[in-house]
Order: C-alpha cells, then structure tokens, then sequence
C-alpha cells in the first residue's frame, strides 16, 4: 500500500502510542531537537510509516531487555547457594531439578511470536516506501565526490537545467526523485529528518525519493566512509512552498550580475584567474567542473559542504586556507596575497 | 618395524599422576626447557596460553588505539589527531580487536581446553597447532609493521572499494593489509581444520557426540563456519591486491568489475566471523554457568542444535550490511527475513541460561558476574540487531553510532564479558592459583559500569544522526555532551581491564593455590592437577555420562561408571587414541610428533615471502617460497617413530 500525505494510520497511532507508555517520548524528542541529524522526530513522508516502526522496534527492544535482565538478577538472588569455599572442598551439592525447558519453550515461543509480527510490520512498511505515492515533481542529479555534492536539477528544457552544490531547494509536499551517482568512491546520500540512506556507488545509478512535509532546512551528511573529509561531507535541503522554491529556481537560473569596472571587476578577473580552472561563475570565464558551481554562493547558507557558516569571516578564512579546516580536502592553500584575497572576497558578495 | 608392529591390543591399567608410568610419561611429552622448547613446542597448552596472552597483547593495544580516538572525539572540532591519523586508529582497531583478539583468544581456550575436556593428550595436529599460533602471530606483526611507519591501512576493517584501490590509496597502507589478511586466513583455517578434526577424532572412549562440553560445541561450528568463509575472504583480499598491483579489474567501475562485488565478497566472509567470534564465547559460558548453578545445563541438545543453526543461518544474512547500496527490495526483504530469523536460536541460548540460573542454586563468584552481565550485555547487542534487520529502519540505523553501539556490545558483550568470566575460571587451572575474588569484584563492577557509561550513549548518538568514522564534528550537531560521557565511561572500561591484568599478575606471585577441583566442577579438565602435567592424563580416561566427575551425584549411571585413573595406559613412545565420530569407540593408537622447529621455520620462511610480495621484490618472495617448500620437506619427511615408515608383508 502505498504512502498518501495527510492520511491517519492505524498502525502508526498503535505505534506512536507503544512506546510512549514505556518512554517520556515528548521529554526524549524535547532533547533531540538541538539534534539537527536526528531521525526520532521526523518531517518528511516517509518517516510517516519508518520513524513509528523504529519507535516501536525501539519500545520492544527496550522491553527485552528490562525483562531479561530482571530474569538474570531476580534468577541470581532468588535462591542463592551459601558462599562456596575457594577453593572448593567437592562437597557442594549438586542437583538436577525438572522443569528447566518449559523456560526454553516458552522464552523462544514468545520471542518467536514477537519476531514474525515484527517482520510482518517491516514488509508492509517497505511496501509503502518503496516507490512516491504521486509522480516525482523534480528529478535532482546528485554527484558525490571528495567531500561535496553535485547539484543539477534536470528539466526537459535546456534553459532550465540548473547546476549548484551542498543546498538543494525543494518544494514542500511534493515528491522529489534523486539519481545518485558517484565521481570517485562510495559516499551514502543521507538527509535524516526526511528519509534513509541511499549509497551512492560509482558505475551505478541509484535511486532515492523524498518529499518534505512541512517547510525547513534539513541537514544531511556523507553516510559512508569515503576518506579524510568524510566527517565534513555535509549537505542541506531547503523545503520551501512551491511560490518560494519557483522564486529561487529563477534566481537560481540567471546568471551572476558581472560588473564592467572598479573593483568588483577586478576581484572577478583575479577570481577568473586564480579559482575558475576548478569553480565555474555562470557569467564569467570561470567554467571550472572540479570543484562547487558557485554562481549564487551568497544565497546559500554554508559554505565548504555544510562546514562553515557562509559568513564574510569564515569565507576569508576558507579561501586563505582550506587545508587548516579541511586537511586533505581537495581545494588546495593557494599563495594568494591579502590585497587580491580582499578583492575575490568582494567578488563573491557580489553573488546574490 | 611392519605394519603389523602398529596392531596391538590396548593395554589396560590403573594408574595415577605419581606413578613411574607418569614420570615416564612427563619424560616423552615434556618440552625442552629454554629457547629452544620455546620455539619447537607442539604442547597444546603451551600453544593456548600462548594465544591468549599474544590475543590480550593486542586487546591492550587496540585499546589504547580506541583511547586516543576517544580523546579525539571527547569534544567538538579537536585537532588531537590529523584526519588521517585518526583514520589508521580506526582501521587498525577494528582489524586488531575483530582479528587479531576476538578470534584468537578463544582459540586460546579451545586449544588449552579441547584435549583437557575431551580426555585426550594433544590436539590431533600438533605441529599445525603450533603452525597456526605462529603464522597467527607473524600477521599480526605484519599488519602492524604497517602502524609503525606510519603507513597503516585507513580503509576501515572493511575496506570499501574504490577508496581502497590504488587511484584513491596510492600508498602500501591497504598492501599491508591485503597480504596480512591472506596470510591470516592461513593460521584460521589450519587451526579450523586442527580443531575440527580433534573434536571428531580425539575424544575418550564413551564421550559419544552428546556427551562432549558445549565449548567443543561452539568451537567445533566455528570452525566448519570458518572453512566455509575465510575462502572468501582470502580472495577477495588477493583480488584487492591484485588489482591494485597489477591493472585488474574486480572491482574497477571502469573496466567491467563491480565495487559491490567487494562488499558481497567481503561480508559473506564477515557476518559468518561475527558468529565464529561469540560462538565459543557462548559454548565457555553453557559449561561453565552450571558449575555456579550447581546443576547440569538445560536444554544441553536443544542449545547444541541452537549453536548449529545460528551459524548455518549466519551464512544466509550477509545483505543486511548492504541494505542502503540500492539492491532491489524484494532480494533485501530474504535477507531482513532471514536477520529476523537468526534471533530465535539466540533466544534459545538465553532462556536456556536463565533457566539454568532460575533452576539452580546460583553461587556468586566473579565469573558467575560477568556471565550474568554477559547475558544481560547479550540481549542489548541482540536487540539492537533486530532493530538493523528492518530495512527501513536499518537505513536509518546504518553507518550511524547505534551500530558502533550495537557492535560494540555484541563483541565486548558476548566475547570479552564470557572471556573474562573464563579467565577467572579456568586460569586457576592453567597457573594453579586462584584469583582474588575480592579484586574480582572491583574489576566486574568497573567494567559493567565503565562499558555502560561507555557504549550506552552511542545508541542515542546513533539516534541523534552521528555518523561513523568521522573524526571530528560541529558543536552546533548536539552531539558535544553524550560524546564526553562516551570517552569518560571507555576509560572507566580500561581502568577494569586493568584491574584484570592486575589480579592476574598478583594470582601469579602469591595466589592461593587452586587445587585440582576449585569449583567443584564436573568436566574431564579437573580430574586434573592444576596445571595439568605435559601428558595431561596417565591413562586415556572412560567417559560413561555426561559430567563424569558430578555422575554420582546427579545418578547419571545408567551407562556404568566413568573410569578416570583406570585405562589404555598408551607409553609405547608418544601416543594418543583415534576414537570413532558419533560413539567414541576406540579405532586406532595414534603416533604423536616429538615436538619440532618446522612450524616456526615455514612462518618464518612464509614472512619473508610476504615481505616480498609486499615490497615487489620478487626474488625475496621468490626464496621466501622456497624457504617454505623447504621447511614443509623437513615436517613431513615420514618419521619410523610416526609409524610412517612401516613395511606392508607381501
């Protein structure tokens, strides 16, 4: 059965109820919230049938467990034998008592029923996140690399293919396909507070879908190991109602506004010069590939993949050297002198 | 000598540890004092402790690796570590503590126990034994050599491809750890086999198959696990190797090979190794529970049947490491079915042990503790497992540190608490002193609360979408507080680690001594003196029950009696009995090797082989091999005193 937006399931008000009564669940959400990676409170579609499976794989787990442990501590002190005399005299009794299996037959009886009607719930939970309820409304290509993200969002029309990096804008409510593929090693495409992880493996394309339920910024992050910079492998989702989202598309499409003369002029050529063999300006002679489009960088919120906020002080520094926040990052510490760092500096607050 | 010189009736006769036939006996098994016994000892319980302590060598070591990262990560955006620095500390302490420790340390056990419990006087194999412990040894030093330059693998135990490969790894890290592994794999499978084979083989006559120890049990799946696995892995690391050497193509997107094919490869090798490395763990603590309990075990067949099952359906979940790679739902719900499944035998073994407590008599020792809160620290590592099997949970769960939580409890829960629960029992018999129970009590405490304090918060880290393996993080994550109490409660951990080496080396200089029997226990290993003497037994023991030394007791005599002083006298040179599989019967005196310099010449011969490889100076390789050739020549040259040398009458 597939997941349709704004219905009430039984199964998840089951759920949702289950482990409240063994958790202070709204105290436990309370403190995850400075959490922005948490996946126990979620906001996207399919956490509506994944996040109550795990809470209730979650109560169950913990119920086993306070139950086991009471049996192994109540079992130990209920009938204790004497100290025994170390070392041992050969006189401590020994005895076979009877109705030792019933424990076995009912213990894994139990278990048994536990674990079919956990199955029985996953299978029907991968039923309904395997495929959006309505047709994708945007299809985005992701290309991970060492340590960023690729952004293109595909359009039948050539005037509507937008590249971009690290922040990707979707509109709220409406199924957004992902095709994941990879320029160099495995990276595992993963934004928590809408959906799971999909891996993202070189010579394949994998698919992944999502689709935000209420409008926010969603931090997400480089699942598998990929090499030095994986901790800082970081991407947003930015999900805004469909008016807002067209808006940034349309901004997002023009190209940068390029000054003729006077200093920004000069900032973009030393930019052109020293940075566009890797970053590409749309509007400038900078067509670089290798590292993040940066034709808007001043619309985003963090720079260096999620890294650093995207302010004028954490830019300077980044541009000067990257190596000292990023080591092993690809983005090398280029012998840029302070007056032409200030002039690209001033170039880049430019790109609205 | 002709065949017919081998064919004799076996002399029966009673005969106890202070008599001239034993001091004949000590004579032919013992080892030779100094060096040179050191080096070619084939004693299975020189050999055992020798991995246990080589296994606690590296415990510390990854240990204290697991430390440093700790420090690192106690606090957001520390710079204690590079990220490359940090990213060898996390490989190596995966590849020494899930290789390096886990495995071989109960290989330790099982080699010092199995001849002890099954009755016999050697493993069957006892030059391959000690083949085993050195080729063991030699790759350990080899993968580690790699940390000593500075080059260690960084590629995780796991070592995803491509990043492995020489495009993204261009230094020797990942060539150490490729050949170590197959040089590894080496020491496993002829230690499997060895095992194996003495389980089947070696046993007192009347220990029919339902009547051995659990622990030979454990040992035993393992093993046959192992032989089915470890090829796997040997391959795919030779594969790993080759590629990166030699242009092929397994796993290059580029050229036709597949960077899934690895982790299919290596995780049919791996899921199966979690079970090898808590299997016998599981088997020490369904023996040695019921000597606190002061009963027999329950459910002895039905958790033997649970043991063979979970390590058959071992083979059948490796998916389940791979639920985010983008494989088809319909192939990973087998597999999440399957994950699900593997519980139920668990569950058996679990409720077998509380039903042994709840129907006992429970003293309260040391080792009594820490199999209780090995069962306890069980169900966690086990639950939380079951949370991974549901795939869309697991997509969540994935990479994150609930698995680090999760592994962590499987491993430190169902090994370290049963190996050291085993220590505690069974070290008194291997030194002949007791450890301190007040000590003991200090070190059980520190350690359930150091590991607690330490693993437990990883769970809701994991929640809070921390992601593994990275080595440093943002403070605006909110992942600063529980990261804290993680290093604080891993160090409370070391602290009770120590505590055990503590009251081990004090046992060691003024234990009190432990007799034959400390524990009143009913296996075949306390019918003997503490330490046991070279031959182990003066005579090959009868086995007529069960628990031959609780028989009387419990009224387990509808089979007769067992004989323990009373039987096949054996002094006719080195020799042991070959009994048959299922009953026990007596079918052949087997001539045992002297003890011998090959073992160690060939690993020896065999490092300076890999050493070869690695360096791709062929010629080296190339001699190393040789060496081998060799040194396998000199082994298995026949020997008249092996009865390989025997003339058939026409």
């Amino acid at each position: 059965m597939p997941l349709r937006p704004r219905t009430r399931w039984t199964m998840d008000r089951i759920a949702l109820a289950a482990p409240a009564v063994v958790l202070p669940r709204h105290a436990l959400a309370a403190g995850l919230a400075d959490a922005p990676m948490n996946y126990v409170v979620t906001h996207g579609l399919q956490g509506r049938a994944v996040t109550p499976l795990l809470w209730g794989l979650g109560a169950i787990s913990v119920a086993v467990v306070v139950i086991i442990s009471l049996l192994v501590v109540v079992g130990t002190l209920r009938r204790r034998a004497p100290r025994m005399h170390l070392p041992s005299d050969g006189q401590m009794p020994v005895e076979r008592p009877e109705g030792g299996l019933s424990w076995i037959a009912i213990g894994v009886g139990v278990s048994t029923v536990v674990l079919l009607g956990m199955m029985g719930w996953t299978a029907t939970t991968m039923a309904r996140i395997a495929r959006p309820p309505t047709q994708p409304a945007l299809t985005i290509d992701i290309r991970a690399q060492q340590w960023w993200w690729a952004v293109r969002y595909e359009s039948g029309d050539p005037t509507r293919i937008l590249d971009t990096a690290n922040e990707i804008h979707i509109p709220v409510g409406k199924p957004v396909e992902f095709k994941l593929e990879s320029r160099d090693v495995i990276h595992s495409f993963w934004v928590p507070a809408l959906g799971g992880k999909t891996d993202v493996i070189p010579g394949q394309t994998n698919m992944a879908w999502l689709q935000a339920e209420r409008p926010g910024v969603y931090r997400g992050q480089c699942a598998e190991y990929c090499g030095q910079q994986h901790g800082h492998m970081g991407l947003v989702i930015v999900a805004e109602p469909p008016d807002q989202f067209e808006a940034w598309m349309a901004n997002q499409l023009a190209s940068a506004k390029t000054a003729d003369n006077g200093p920004v002029r000069a900032g973009q050529d030393d930019f052109v010069q020293r940075c566009g063999i890797c970053h590409a300006v749309r509007g400038t002679l900078a067509h670089g590939v290798l590292g993040p489009d940066l034709t808007h960088l001043m619309s985003r919120g963090s720079i260096a993949a999620a890294t650093l906020p995207n302010r004028v002080a954490y830019l300077s520094g980044w541009i000067a050297n990257p190596q000292t926040i990023k080591p092993g990052a690809r983005m090398p510490t280029l012998d840029i002198s302070g007056p032409e760092l200030a002039r690209i500096r001033g170039f880049l607050e430019t790109l609205k | 000598m002709a065949v017919t010189g081998y064919e004799r009736v076996l002399h029966v006769e009673e005969q106890g540890y202070s008599t001239e036939h034993a001091r004949r006996l000590e004579e032919m098994w013992e080892s030779k004092p100094g060096l040179r016994g050191f080096l070619s000892s084939v004693d299975h319980k020189e050999i055992g402790i020798r991995y246990l302590v080589t296994a606690f060598g590296f415990l510390i070591v990854g240990g204290v690796e697991a430390l440093i990262m700790r420090v690192q990560l106690a606090r957001p955006n520390q710079a204690l570590l590079t990220p490359e620095q940090y990213d060898q500390l996390f490989s190596m302490h995966g590849i020494t503590m899930i290789f390096l420790y886990a495995l071989p340390v109960l290989s330790g056990f099982s080699n010092y126990l199995f001849p002890l419990v099954l009755g016999a006087r050697d493993m069957a194999f006892p030059r391959l034994n000690a083949y085993s412990y050195w080729i063991y040894l030699a790759s350990g030093i080899f993968m580690y050599a790699s940390l000593v330059m500075g080059l260690a693998p960084n590629d995780g135990w796991f070592s995803y491809v491509p990043y492995a490969l020489k495009a993204y790894n261009p230094g020797p890290n990942l060539d150490f750890y490729a050949l170590g592994m197959v040089f590894y794999g080496i020491s496993t499978t002829v230690g499997s086999v060895n095992f194996v084979v003495t389980f089947l083989r070696m046993r007192a006559p009347g220990m029919s198959i339902n009547r051995v120890p659990i622990l030979t049990w454990g040992t035993l799946t393992a093993s046959v696990g192992n032989l089915f696995a470890v090829p796997s892995v040997s391959l795919a690391f030779l594969m790993m190797w080759t590629d990166r050497q030699f242009g092929t193509h397994f796993f290059t997107q580029d050229s036709g090979g597949q960077p899934l094919l690895w982790q299919h490869l290596f995780w049919m090798f791996a899921h199966p190794w979690v079970y090898v490395v808590v299997l016998p763990a599981m088997g020490l603590v369904s023996d040695a529970l019921p000597f606190f309990c002061r009963r027999p075990l329950v459910g002895y067949t039905v958790v033997v049947l649970a043991t063979v099952t979970t390590m058959v359906l071992g083979f059948g979940v490796w998916l389940h490491h791979m639920f985010a790679t983008g494989l088809p739902f319909i192939a990973l719900s087998f597999f999440s079915a399957a994950s699900f499944v593997i519980t139920i035998p668990s569950a058996v073994a679990v409720f077998a042990w509380i039903a042994t407590i709840w129907t006992g008599r429970p003293v309260i020792t040391t080792a009594f503790l820490f199999f209780a809160g090995f069962i306890a620290m069980f169900v966690v590592g086990g639950v939380s497992g079951v949370m991974t099997a549901a795939v869309p949970v697991d997509r969540q769960l994935t990479d994150t540190y609930f698995v680090v939580a999760h592994i962590h409890y499987v491993l430190i829960g169902i090994n370290l608490f049963a190996v050291m629960g085993a220590l505690y029992v069974w070290l008194p018999k291997m030194t002949g002193r007791l450890l301190s129970e007040r000590l003991g009590r200090w070190n059980f405490w520190t350690v359930l609360i150091g590991f607690n304090l330490g693993f437990f918060p990883m769970h809701i880290l994991g929640l809070m979408g921390m992601p593994r393996r990275v080595y440093t993080y943002e403070a605006d994550l909110g992942w600063g507080t529980l990261n804290l109490v993680t290093s604080a409660g891993s160090f409370l951990l070391a602290i009770g680690i120590l505590l055990l080496l503590v009251n081990i080396a004090m046992s060691l200089s003024n234990g009190v001594p432990a007799g034959d029997n400390p524990w009143d226990a009913p296996t075949l290993e306390w019918a003997t003196p503490s330490p046991p003497p070279p031959y182990n037994f003066p005579v090959v023991p009868m086995v007529a029950s069960r628990h031959p030394l609780w028989e009387e007791r419990l009224g387990e005599t509808e089979a007769g009696h067992s004989e323990l002083l009373r039987g096949p006298l054996l002094a006719d040179g080195k020799e042991a009995l070959a009994t048959s599989g299922l009953d026990a019967q007596p079918e052949a005196i087997l001539k045992m090797p002297e003890d011998s310099y090959a073992p160690f010449v060939v690993t020896l011969a065999m490092s300076v082989g890999f050493t070869g490889l690695l360096l791709h100076e062929w010629w080296v390789a190339g001699a190393g091999g040789l060496g081998v050739l060799a040194g396998a020549l000199v082994w298995l040259w026949p020997e008249a005193s092996l009865g390989q040398k025997a003339e058939r009458e026409a």
